[in-house]
């Protein structure tokens, strides 16, 4: 299994266990503290669980790129799992805080951290593209 | 990998890229407020995500990977397997259509066609789910 794979599997893992975590406390019987959270919870399984174990498989079992070169740019795949994961921390950091005390800092970080996981998704699909294709 | 399973990931490598673009809009219009009326596409959000990029991937790997037949037809019924392609996707854009221009009952006749689409996934594939088939040495 490759590195990337590796640390794709792993985060995805800590994403499942956070959002577990996450329901826990958004299903607890007090008022909620944490509002406008319930959105970042929901992507920490999907983004940061589901999406990020299939972007970290597919690149290691898809078909091989070339011989020199199996699994295409290698760099787009760092690019693609840091950019996913950078994005999602700011998501579940900024999201919250911006839904109680909006402010621009929490605004901005909002944008930027949509533009990251936008990032993700358009990186991912072409270093994975070429590599779909017929034996 | 089958030319079905080419069809069925690069369509998903497509919905991922539109999910990830209108979620991308969605949050960024959370955080600074540009245009209010964008929330309207949270639909199309969850409809690309979900049904054209989870569930469409989800189909073309299990096509690609499930056990074979060691037969004429090691991937079950394919004609099934390509109508349920056909389907998923047409499903897709009718609910999409009704979600950019409000053509009603459009969601509802799309919700239908993607469920005979599984529902063709599902019986040209169902054998398939099966333990490997080994060779005797009797």
């Amino acid at each position: 299994m490759p590195i990337l794979t590796r640390w794709f599997l792993k985060a995805a893992l800590l994403y499942l266990l956070f959002a577990l975590i996450a329901g826990i406390v958004l299903a607890l019987p007090a008022a909620s503290p944490i509002t406008g959270f319930f959105p970042a919870y929901f992507h920490m399984l999907t983004f940061g669980w589901l999406t990020q174990l299939i972007f970290g498989v597919a690149f290691w079992m898809f078909p091989k790129y070339s011989p020199a070169n199996p699994r295409g740019h290698e760099w787009l795949g760092w690019v693609t799992f840091i950019s996913l994961n950078a994005g999602l921390v700011l998501r579940v950091i900024a999201e919250p805080i911006n839904a109680t005390t909006p402010s621009a800092l929490s605004g901005w970080t909002m944008v930027a951290s949509a533009l990251l996981q936008w990032l993700s998704g358009v990186v991912f699909a072409i270093n994975t593209w070429t590599r779909v294709k017929e034996r | 990998m089958p030319r079905l399973s080419v069809y069925l990931i690069r369509a998903s490598l497509i919905y991922v890229v539109l999910g990830f673009t209108v979620g991308g809009l969605l949050l960024a219009n959370k955080g600074i407020p540009y245009l209010p009326a964008l929330w309207n596409l949270l639909p199309l959000h969850i409809e690309f995500a979900f049904m054209g990029w989870m569930v469409q991937l989800t189909m073309g790997m299990v096509f690609w990977i499930a056990p074979r037949f060691s037969s004429d037809a090691p991937r079950g019924n394919e004609k099934l397997s390509w109508a349920a392609f056909v389907l998923l996707n047409t499903g897709i854009l009718l609910v999409v259509a009704q979600s950019l221009f409000g053509a009603n009952g459009f969601a509802l006749a799309g919700r239908i066609v993607e469920l005979f689409g599984l529902a063709a996934f599902a019986a040209g594939n169902w054998k398939r789910i099966k333990p490997l088939e080994t060779t005797s040495r009797s």
